[in-house]
Formats: C-alpha cells, structure tokens, sequence
C-alpha cells in the first residue's frame, strides 16, 4: 500500500446523485478525507451536502460512482452496518426513553454486555458533561443539552467515523460558538474523522480542518480555512465566505501572473492577480476583501483611486465605512480604530490596494 | 343531567307508591308469621283504592307489578272491573277480603301478597338483578331467573368479546393504513384520507346494508368465491345474521376511529427516528419494534380506548347483521326502551355499561396513563 492510500480514508469517487433521474443534485463529485481529519462541507441550501452526507451514512445510493471507507467500497453495505456515527439535525432522541436509554441503545443491539454498556453510557455522559443527566428524558433537558447527548450518542458505540449535520443550527449564537468549540476540542481528544454539513461560514472556519464548498451539486473549492478565505479559486467562493468588494470588467492585457482590467463603465484600469480568467477580452471579476484596502494613501502608486465616502459605521473595534469608487457605491472599507480616522460623509478621499491583494476570477453572469 | 335521570330510573320505584299508598301501608303491617294471607286492613285499602285510582296510573302500576311476579296484570284488570261494577251499584262490601278472593281465587294465593314487598319501597334494586339474569324468590332471596329466561349475562360476555375482537383487528388493520398515510407523499395520502373518510360521510345504515349484500349466501363475496372454486356451490359460506357478520360489518365501521387518532401521532413522529435508530446499528425491524412502535403507544390506546367505547354500546350493526346470535347489549336496551317500555331495566342496563366502561377507563388509566393519550 502506498502512502497516498493509506492517508485517504473516505473517498468519493466520481459520485452523482439524481433523484428524479433528470437533475443531478450532486455532480462528478470526488473527494478524499484522511483519518482523524475534520472535514466541512459549506454551501448554500440544495447545494447536494446533505444529500452527500446521507450516501455516506448509506440512507442514499449513488446513482454513479462508488464511496470507499477504510478501502472497501460501501454502496452495498446498508445504513446499520456501516458503523457510522451520526448527529442529525434535529438530534433524533428517542423520546420515550432516557438519556441513558438512548446512549445504551446502540450497544445493546451489538449485544454488549450490561457491564460494559454501564460503563460505556457514563464514560460518554461524562465526556459531554452530562453525568448526572442520566435518567432524565430528552425533553427535560435544554436545546445544548440534547444537542450534547446527540453527540455523545452518535459517539458512544466507537464508530469508525461521525457525520454532523447542521448540528447546531437550532442554538442560539452564544450557545452554538459554545459547542463549536467543544465538538472541536472533543475531535482533538478522542481524534475520530468527523464530516460536518454547515450552511453557516463561521462555524465552518472555525471548526474545520479542511472546507469543501459545495455549490450546484459541485465542490467549488477543498481547502484549509486560510486558503478559503485569502485565496478563494473562484467567484462563488469570494462571495460566499467572508465580505468582499466585487467589480467587474474587461482584460486588457496580461504580464505573467498579473492582469490588467477596464473596469465597466470606464470607471479606471486595475491591476490585479490573474487567478481564474480566460484571455485579452474576455469578461471577469475582481475581488478584493474589504480590510485589505487603505485609506488615505497611495501605497507603492499602483491601484490608486478616490472615493467618496457614503457612510461610517462605528464597530468599536474597526470603522466600516462605505464608499463610492470605481462606479461602485457599494464598496466597503474596514478601518481598524486606531484613534487617528475623521473622515466624514461626503468626504474625497484616496485609496489604494495591493495588486496580490485583488483577484481576478471568474465572470458571473 | 340526562345521565343522572337515567342512574336515578333504574332504582326508581316511586310511581306504583303514589297508586298505592295506604294499601302498602297497611301491608307493611301484616305479619307474615302469624297470619298467612293479609290482614282485612289491607284488602280494604287496595279495594278502595283501585275503586277511586286513575286508570292511567293504575295501568302503569301493573306494567311495574307484572315485572316482579306474571299474573299481576290480569289479576287487577279483572278485578278493578269487577269493583268498578260494584261500586256503581253502590254495594259496600261486608268483608273485603272474601269479596276479593270471591272475585278472583289469585286473592289467596300469598305468592301474589309475597310479590309486593318488592314495590313497597320507593327505591328498587330488581332492575339491575334483571339486567343479569337475577330475580326475586317469594322469601325474597335473590335466585337465576328461569334458564330460558337467561339471556342478560351471555349477551354481556358476548358484547365484551365483540368489543375486544373488533378492537384487536382494527388496530391490526388500522395501524397499516395509518402509517401509509403518514408516510406516503402527499398526493398519494390525500386520496387514501379521502377513502378512509368516505365511508364517515356514508350513512350508517347504507354501509351497514351493503354489508348484508356483500356476506350474505347469494352475496357478492360468497359468489366470487363459489366461481373461483374455492367453494363448492352447497358449501356457502354463513357470514352473516350471526357474530361474523357483526364483527366484520362493526371492524369496518369503526376502523377510521383507530386510523385518525394513529395517523395524528404517526404524522409527528420525525423521520429521522429511524434513520437514527439503523445510523446506531439497529436493523429496520428492530428499529421499528424499539423507537417506532414505543411512540405509537398513545395513539394506539386513544384509537384503542375509542373503538372499544363505542363498539360496547353499538347497536344498529349488530341489529341489523347480527340475527340472533350477534345481537349485543345495545339491541337489548333499545327494545326494551321502544317495545316493552321496561325503562328501569333499559336505565340499569345502561347503568351497567357505564359502569363496565368507567372500570375499563380506570384499568385503561392504571396501565397506560391517561396523560399518553392523544387524539390529534
């Protein structure tokens, strides 16, 4: 075995997924998950991450293409006996038994002993910090103390992988950047390959070791937060994490890794890295993150442009402010407060960008 | 209120008190140790008053005397007439008590004297030692009635069996249907809500009729059968006028009232239950009996609770299909409420059931909780 298999633990391996026999809800899909790691998949509702989840839990067959776990194809293998851990949606406790009851469950249809599954069920309550929630029901505990036992379910039966799916969504804020950062560290400790479907960037940035972004039923991007979020391969991806300014324009000409585009409507020439475009002429769009912009400066001289501010929202830590540049008035800028802003609205103002900084993708029609 | 009236009913005995007040004042006199018919006193007082009683309240009085011992009615009839006689001829009578006997001979026969201590009080408990085939010996002693008589406690184990056999089969047929109907997408569940429902806006009798021409000998089930060979032609199956019939036509009827109550809790069961419980290792017939089933229960015992209510109390399907041999409590309590006009023993009959079915509620509570019931 070399060693690239031997990494690759879950494999999606040109996947598609029909349900009517006409649209593809997912497309071509290849993806690699390596043991221990934690994979997100993000997108947009009806993007095919859930319907991905469910082929690998095995409550969906692939119409093409064939899912590898641990090496053994498991198209054939129904859903009970795969091994698979899963935290659904909206935890699917068992409402007439206990907590205990629930978190037995799965050992005792393996036949475990009654020992061994006393045991097992506390070590689990234990590690979500529910020991003493034992014998009460799902519905005398609150929202994160279900979600809780949903995890510690999904985990209690030493599955060989843990799929989540929008586990959090019915928490509030507080209680879901909570539990972000406890499924991590309980990932970290006990090291099981968890796949994770979010629609939310947040918490897919903060959890995950790597993201695959779906969109239409396609991987747009798999890659480490950073990357996600510094060196986006495409439109969708800009947009969809994280704040980005967008303009669009024409090519004009291009020196090695840098291109230079007429901006719509004449508005100026920008310099900018060619990420994802065709050739001189064509249409693409450029992106560039709202704090990687600087006010008041002309930087090195290249991408110069003056705006006019349109409005100022105080953040406390940073000073959002939008301007009209470029034929765009809905550019944002992020000022970090460093006490030394006092622009008004109505202001001129100059400012400049990095041509790293800026990216020239994909045009969106 | 209506149910009070009827409790009260079926222990009245007041009305034949205002027909006779002072003879049973008087014959409560009478000591029977010592003197073996009744004192002059009281032959004088039933004389007087059946001469100057209202006819009506005389008539309703001998259906009620007629209940405790046969021959009371005729006895009066005949004796008034001949005591309304004599009174407009103005004749006073030197011994009443001769005069009566003398009228008819049943005057001296104590079992008729023995009889009326029954009517003496104003409550009674005749009517519901009737309801189960009890009556009243002449000392009073509580005995069986007469073995043809019996009919009263074969026909309450019969009701309860037939509760409990069309409870069973429609939680077997229903519980299907009803979790195809919470389960189907919805244009396929709409149209079978639509046949579960038709049969509701169906007139009773019009489904219980159709039944009649579907299991009878020369019908429609017992033909098709005969052509397909099943059957040979003189080997038709009896399907109807007997427990059959009543059992199958009753199951039919009350089949929506176990679907809704179960589809109503099937419907809110989330799918994700059994998913979860085969994602955990349980395999689909496992994962039904453990997670599934459980979260029926309330369903199945509100369902359950209210098949066996009202079929306890059915009567015009088992009148009508039932013949002879399927007829249940309810067809009971209705002819004697329209034909013989017995409302005491319709009332203590009724009062029975009641009972029965407050003992089933409370057995009902004990093992399952009445708090896991849901309707909807």
């Amino acid at each position: 075995m070399n060693s690239e298999s031997e990494k690759t633990f879950v494999k999606f391996e040109k996947i598609d997924k029909s349900y009517d026999g006409e649209v593809l809800v997912v497309k071509n899909l290849n993806l690699d998950i390596a043991k221990g790691e934690f994979v997100t998949m993000l997108g947009p509702s009806g993007s095919g991450k859930t319907t991905t989840l469910m082929m690998l839990a095995g409550f969906e067959t692939p119409t093409n293409g064939e899912i590898y776990l641990d090496g053994m194809p498991i198209s054939k293998i129904p859903p009970y006996e795969r091994e698979i851990g899963m935290v659904f949606q909206n935890y699917a406790l068992f409402p007439h038994m206990t907590v205990q009851e629930n978190l037995a469950f799965p050992l005792e249809v393996r036949k475990l002993s009654k020992e061994d599954t006393k045991t097992k069920v506390q070590k689990a309550l234990d590690m979500v910090e529910l020991g003493d929630f034992g014998t009460r029901f799902p519905a005398q505990l609150s929202g994160g103390q279900q979600q809780r036992v949903a995890l510690a379910r999904a985990l209690v039966f030493e599955p060989r992988l843990v799929l989540m799916d929008e586990p959090l969504g019915a928490l509030d804020k507080n209680l879901r950047e909570q539990m972000q950062y406890e499924i991590k560290h309980i990932h970290d400790r006990i090291g099981i390959t968890v796949v994770y479907v979010t629609h939310d960037q947040s918490e897919a940035l903060t959890m995950s070791n790597r993201i695959a972004v779906f969109n239409d039923g396609v991987v747009q991007q798999l890659s480490t937060p950073d990357i996600l979020y510094e060196k986006p391969e495409n439109s969708f991806v800009a947009q969809f994490i994280g704040e980005n300014n967008r303009m669009t324009g024409t090519i004009k000409s291009i020196e090695n890794d840098y291109c230079s585009v007429d901006l719509e409507n004449g508005a100026g020439v920008v310099k900018a890295l060619k990420v994802n475009v065709g050739g001189v002429g064509d249409k693409t769009q450029l992106s560039v993150r709202p704090e990687r912009v600087s006010l008041g400066s002309e930087g090195n001289g290249e991408n110069v442009f003056t705006g006019k501010v349109e409005e100022l929202i105080y953040l406390g830590d940073h000073i959002r402010v939008r301007l009209d540049v470029c034929g765009n008035n809905e550019f944002i800028v992020k000022v970090p407060n460093e006490g030394s802003f006092n622009y008004k609205e109505g202001d001129s103002i100059k400012l400049n960008w990095n041509p790293n900084d800026i990216r020239a993708l994909d045009p969106v029609n | 209120m209506p149910i009070g009236d009827m409790l009260l009913r079926s222990v009245d005995d007041s009305q034949i008190n205002t027909v006779f007040p002072r003879t049973f004042e008087e014959y409560n006199k009478w000591n029977r140790d010592v003197e073996e018919l009744p004192p002059e006193e009281v032959y004088r007082t039933l004389f007087e008053e059946l001469a100057t009683g209202e006819k009506i309240q005389i008539g309703r009085a001998l259906t009620r005397m007629n209940y405790s011992k046969s021959g009371w009615k005729s006895l009066i009839k005949k004796t008034s007439r001949e005591i309304k006689k004599m009174t407009k001829k103005g004749i006073v009578p030197e011994s009443y008590k001769e005069t009566l006997i003398e009228i008819n001979n049943d005057w001296g026969d104590p079992t008729f004297w023995y009889s009326m201590a029954q009517m003496v009080n104003k409550q009674t408990p005749i009517y519901y030692w009737n309801a189960i085939d009890r009556t009243y010996d002449q000392n009073q002693n509580v005995i069986m009635q007469d073995e043809k008589r019996r009919i009263y406690v074969q026909t309450w184990f019969k009701t309860l069996k037939v509760s409990v056999y069309v409870t069973f089969f429609c939680l077997v047929l229903g519980f299907p249907v009803a979790h195809l109907l919470a389960n189907l997408p919805l244009r396929y569940s709409n149209l079978l809500m639509i046949f579960v429902l038709l049969p509701f806006w169906t007139s009773l009798l019009v489904r219980t009729t159709a039944w009649i021409v579907m299991l009878q000998q020369k019908g429609v089930i017992n033909g098709v059968l005969v052509w397909l060979g099943i059957l040979s032609d003189d080997g038709r199956l009896q399907m109807v006028y007997n427990e059959t019939g009543t059992l199958i036509a009753m199951t039919q009827i009350l089949l929506p009232f176990m679907i809704l109550p179960l589809y109503s809790v099937m419907k809110v069961i989330p799918k994700s239950h059994m998913r979860a419980a085969q994602n955990l290792g349980a395999k689909p017939a496992m994962a039904f009996w453990r997670v599934y089933l459980p979260q029926t229960i309330p369903g199945m015992s509100a369902g359950g609770l209210l098949v066996f209510v009202l079929a306890i109390g059915y009567f015009i399907t088992p009148e009508l299909v039932g013949g002879k041999d399927g007829k249940l409590i309810g067809s009971w309590i209705a002819f004697h409420l329209k034909t013989t006009l017995n409302w005491g023993l319709c009332a203590a009959l009724g009062a029975i059931l009641l009972a029965v079915m407050l003992v089933f509620y409370w057995l009902y509570n004990k093992i399952v909780g009445i708090d896991n019931i849901k309707l909807g």
